[in-house]
């Protein structure tokens, strides 16, 4: 889907996407670094399911919305990738627990 | 320098100007306004000031610029004179309201009440003046799947290549109409992914509208740039016109463009990414939510804020500046930037009459000759009316809710008179993107239903906040009695432990009607 | 005369007496402002609540009680018309109590409540409660914040989608054959040769019977029949929040989740009409409250906030009269639209036709609030 232009070199950040080991460079947003990876899709809409993948890349459009850290409904597109970061499709509506 | 913040608890109680994004518009209004004396806030969502059309500009290479282009390497200097500026600045914060401030707010010597969001608190900051410098937005372009995986708008492929240095690997297709679909494509040659068709769908006629324009256009700086880059752009790659109708279509992801021509020919074009783009319209959430009067601009048809010759709304104390304001592209943004700069330092008394007068005047003129030649290209990339209203009743138009433009239209049919009702009885614009990308459209759709002009019809009302913001953010801010009062009825304080009366009884309160 | 009945006001007391009417096969015409208006209807939360209700008014708890009680035949009228689910739903609703003080005061009103006479009636249920300590209520709604001091449950609230019922409503009244007539704000009203004559800027329409249920509007409007409706400002504030995977099944009084997955957060009441801009103070108590009462709503993302008016009498019991200088002209006043929906489709109209109001909805004359003259 996207190639990293030869170019730019930046150092390294790792990162899971659904348990599955990703790099991204640094200053990467969430949203870019998937799209690298060559992962599309996000999330399912909680209307019909349907898969979605960023749509905007600048905040607008909330199709990358992707649970960070355990946190529903964040914006990959606005959201930098940190070193060790988990992120996973978000599934329909959100989901939150009582906290211990 | 210009201070950066990283909490909202760290930022002042409140500033002379706060101005809301970092884009050519806000960059060149914070300078302007610091230099003056102002305090200054300048916050902005993303991770580095340059807004969409600077994405990326502080961290970017040779290569990039020279990838991007020059219009794309101007920005570094205006990125360097704000950074010398003495404005405060937030990245990743949001604004997500701006009103008059709250009657109960205790020693408020402030007009204006900003809510931000920033390193997961959420605090109201005081502010004597409100810039508002949100920028555009790509319109809505609704054509039948494009929601899949794999369509997106031509604005994020150039902000990918800007920020990350990505560019398209498969087959790539980019449809639609404007001059950042020629700028794309010639970005992308550039960096040597090509797109394999250009599907331009402005409609012939708009050529004959625009030509009255022409002439001042040719005397503007976008003129020679502009038509060379159409050139080359057609020499390179393949350039399909007089497009009546297109449609993406795939499984779980796109796969294919139909397009259709005005002579009724139909051809599939297989790709890997398809890359929409109708022109830019005014972001205008939070101009709208904080009270902000619209108007409907026939000739771009869109909705921007009203705004006074000093670029200042409706509503007292908030100025708008740039694209936010109206589409004018990033070097009238940048005037208009300086413009608000000094009306803030004008009206907060700052600078004389006569200073005021004599730079206004200067700018204005600059400002002028900038525009010079808009007229032609609002004319020319108006969008035309088969794209901006689907005509296909399976086209998604609101695209959170997943409501199609056959419920949008059988709803009018019950007499739906504006975009409000519209939204309670089908819930469109009432998912996370608050109408970013369906309020132009069901604008339009009850406009055509009912005969009349969107500016009969309206716009969505907003609300804050604007953008989504954690319930615990808004539970931490300040309470106050006649606030608890109007929820709970009462209001009731546990006496604090360990003091004289917290020993007397364990259900020991004081309760106030 | 163009129409049989004119009804003013396209909220939802006036589309559920409009169908109500065009259902008993009269011609009806409903007038509606255009997309931006004063609109209890679009502000709604969406209880069909019951429980603490017609404190002072008897008529008003067994009112309210039968309207509950008939919610699941109206929804099912309008869904088989429509094809439109109202989202009616009646698990029993629990008014939330966070503190001691508050279980207290909860207690002694509904203790009141329940010993007021002729509570009873045939054909209505009765008015039943629990009272429900923290681990009673935490048993029943796992996610309650552990601060939570107790809950009042009643089995007989329940709660509805308000937009979609008012969706539904408009469609049943399309087609039924029903005039809406959007943009055509009411300003004046003769009564003339046993009708009424209803005009506007540039209009005017003809009907044998008026309902006025212009909501906050109705206030001018009633006198010009010879009515009186007086109304109180009360300004209510709601939160909402994104779609959230279901975690509460029954509605509170405070906070409830849709059947869409979002939860509204409400309710204030702050006695203006000043503006309708969210105030963050009361923002604040809501959200801290909502938190208080459900602490996984913390991490949840508020939307939208927004404020809308309440239409409501001094003592808060509906009014509804009929003209006895111009009969045949009805005005009907009232909070809680959506509780009272099924009342206001399937009973009151069937006695606005006939032409007289039953013995049941007299004490709901807003005679009763003809203060003497000075003593």
């Amino acid at each position: 889907m996207y190639r990293r232009l030869p170019d730019r070199a930046r150092a390294l950040v790792r990162f899971t996407f659904d348990g599955e080991a990703l790099t991204a460079q640094e200053g990467d947003t969430v949203a870019a670094a998937l799209l690298a990876a060559g992962q599309l899709a996000t999330r399912h809409t909680p209307v019909s399911r349907a898969p979605r993948a960023p749509y905007c890349m600048m905040g607008v459009c909330f199709e990358c919305l992707v649970v960070i850290d355990g946190a529903p409904n964040r914006q990959g597109c606005l959201t930098p990738v940190v070193e060790g970061m988990r992120v996973e499709t978000q599934q329909g509506a959100a989901v939150f627990e009582d906290a211990e | 320098m210009s201070e950066r913040f990283t909490s909202a608890s760290d930022l002042r109680r409140s500033y002379d100007l706060v101005i809301v994004g970092a884009g050519p518009a806000g960059l060149a209004a914070a300078a302007t306004a610091s230099g003056f004396g102002l305090s200054v806030l300048l916050a902005d969502e993303n991770g580095a000031p340059g807004g969409q059309i600077y994405r990326g500009i502080t961290r970017s290479s040779e290569a990039d610029r020279r990838r991007l282009g020059p219009d794309y390497a101007a920005g570094k200097k205006l990125s360097a004179a704000f950074a010398e500026s003495a404005a405060a600045y937030t990245l990743g914060a949001l604004v997500w309201s701006v009103a008059p401030t709250d009657e109960e707010t205790p020693d408020a010597d402030y007009p204006l009440e900003v809510g931000i969001s920033l390193g997961g608190v959420a605090r109201a900051i005081g502010a004597q003046r409100v810039l508002l410098a949100t920028g555009a937005i790509e319109r809505p372009f609704p054509i039948p799947g494009w929601t899949l995986p794999g369509v997106m708008s031509a604005g994020a492929a150039q902000i990918l290549l800007k920020t990350s240095a990505l560019a398209p690997s498969g087959r790539t297709v980019i449809a639609g109409s404007g001059p950042l679909l020629y700028l794309l494509a010639s970005q992308l040659i550039a960096a040597g992914a090509p797109p394999v068709a250009l599907v331009d769908t402005t409609p012939r006629k708009n050529w004959r509208v625009a030509l009255p324009d022409f002439p001042a256009f040719a005397m503007s700086s976008y003129a020679a740039k502009g038509l060379k880059l159409l050139f080359d752009v057609a020499k390179r790659i393949r350039v399909i016109r007089n497009v009546s109708a297109l449609e993406a279509v795939g499984g779980d992801k796109f796969e294919t463009l139909i397009v259709t021509r005005t002579n009724g020919t139909m051809e599939r074009i297989d790709a890997d990414l398809l890359l929409l783009h109708q022109g830019v319209a005014p972001n205008l959430n939070l101009s709208s939510a904080a009270g902000c009067a619209l108007e409907w601009d026939e000739k771009q048809a869109l909705f921007r804020p009203k705004r006074d010759e000093w670029l200042e709304s409706s509503e007292a104390g908030i100025s708008i500046a740039g694209d936010g304001g109206g589409i004018v592209g990033a070097q009238a943004s940048v005037i208009e930037g300086e413009i608000a700069g000094l009306v803030a330092a004008f009206r907060l008394s700052r600078i004389s009459k006569e200073m005021f007068a004599q730079r206004g005047a200067e700018l204005k003129k600059r400002l002028a000759s900038v525009l010079r030649g808009r007229a032609f290209l609002d004319r020319l990339f108006r969008p035309a009316d088969e794209f901006r209203v689907p005509q296909r009743d399976d086209a998604i138009v609101c695209r959170c809710e997943e409501v199609s433009a056959g419920r949008v239209r059988a709803t009018a049919a019950l007499g739906v008179q504006g975009p409000n009702q519209m939204k309670a009885f089908l819930r469109c614009g009432m998912g996370p993107c608050q109408g970013r990308l369906c309020g132009l459209t069901v604008s339009e759709m009850i406009a055509q239903a009912r005969g009349v002009s969107p500016a009969d019809v309206g716009y969505y009302r907003l609300r804050p906040p604007v953008k989504p913001v954690p319930l615990r953010e808004f539970a931490a801010m300040p309470q106050s009695d006649a606030a608890i009062t109007a929820v709970a009825g009462f209001v009731e304080r546990s006496v604090e432990k360990g003091s004289a009366a917290g020993s007397l009884e364990p259900d020991n309160r004081i309760v106030e009607r | 005369m163009t129409y049989d009945v004119i009804v003013v006001g396209g909220g939802l007391v006036g589309v559920s007496v409009g169908w109500g009417l065009a259902r008993r096969k009269l011609s009806v015409a409903i007038l509606d402002e255009g997309d931006v208006a004063l609109r209890a209807a679009r502000a709604n939360f969406g209880l069909v609540w019951v429980q603490s209700k017609g404190l002072g008014s008897t008529a008003y708890s067994r009112w309210s009680r039968r309207s509950a009680a008939s919610w699941a035949e109206l929804n099912a009228a309008l869904k088989d018309e429509t094809g439109i689910d109202s989202g009616h739903s009646q698990p029993g609703g629990f008014s939330i109590r966070l503190t001691d003080l508050e279980m207290q005061r909860g207690e002694a009103s509904m203790a009141k409540l329940a010993a007021q006479p002729g509570m009873n009636a045939p054909g209505v249920p009765p008015l039943t409660y629990e009272l429900l300590d923290h681990a009673e209520t935490k048993r029943r709604l796992p996610h309650i914040g552990p601060t939570v001091a107790g809950a009042i449950f009643s089995p007989l609230d329940g709660h509805a989608n308000p937009l979609r019922l008012l969706a539904a409503f408009h469609a049943a009244l399309k087609q039924r054959g029903a005039t809406y007539l959007p943009h055509r704000k009411a300003m004046s009203i003769v009564h003339r040769n046993g009708g009424f004559e209803v005009s506007g800027e540039g209009w005017t329409l003809g009907a044998g019977k008026l309902v006025i249920a212009a909501g906050l509007g109705g206030a001018k409007l009633a006198p010009m029949v010879g009515l009186s409706t007086p109304l109180v400002p009360s300004r209510g504030q709601i939160i909402v929040t994104e779609r959230l995977q279901p975690f509460l099944h029954h509605p509170t009084g405070s906070l409830r989740q849709t059947d869409e997955g979002t939860v509204l957060i409400g309710e204030s009441k702050e006695a203006t009409l000043d503006s309708e801009r969210p105030r963050p103070p009361v923002t604040a108590v809501l959200a801290e409250r909502a938190v208080r009462s459900f602490p996984l709503l913390g991490n949840a993302n508020a939307m939208r906030v927004w404020t809308g008016f309440r239409v409501v009498t001094p003592d808060g019991f509906p009014a509804y009269d009929q003209s006895s200088t111009c009969p045949g002209a009805f005005s009907l006043a009232c909070h809680s639209g959506v509780t009272l929906a099924a009342n206001h489709a399937l009973t009151l109209p069937e006695q606005i036709a006939a032409g007289a109001l039953s013995d049941e909805l007299s004490s709901f004359s807003a005679r009763r609030f003809d203060v003497p003259a000075a003593a």
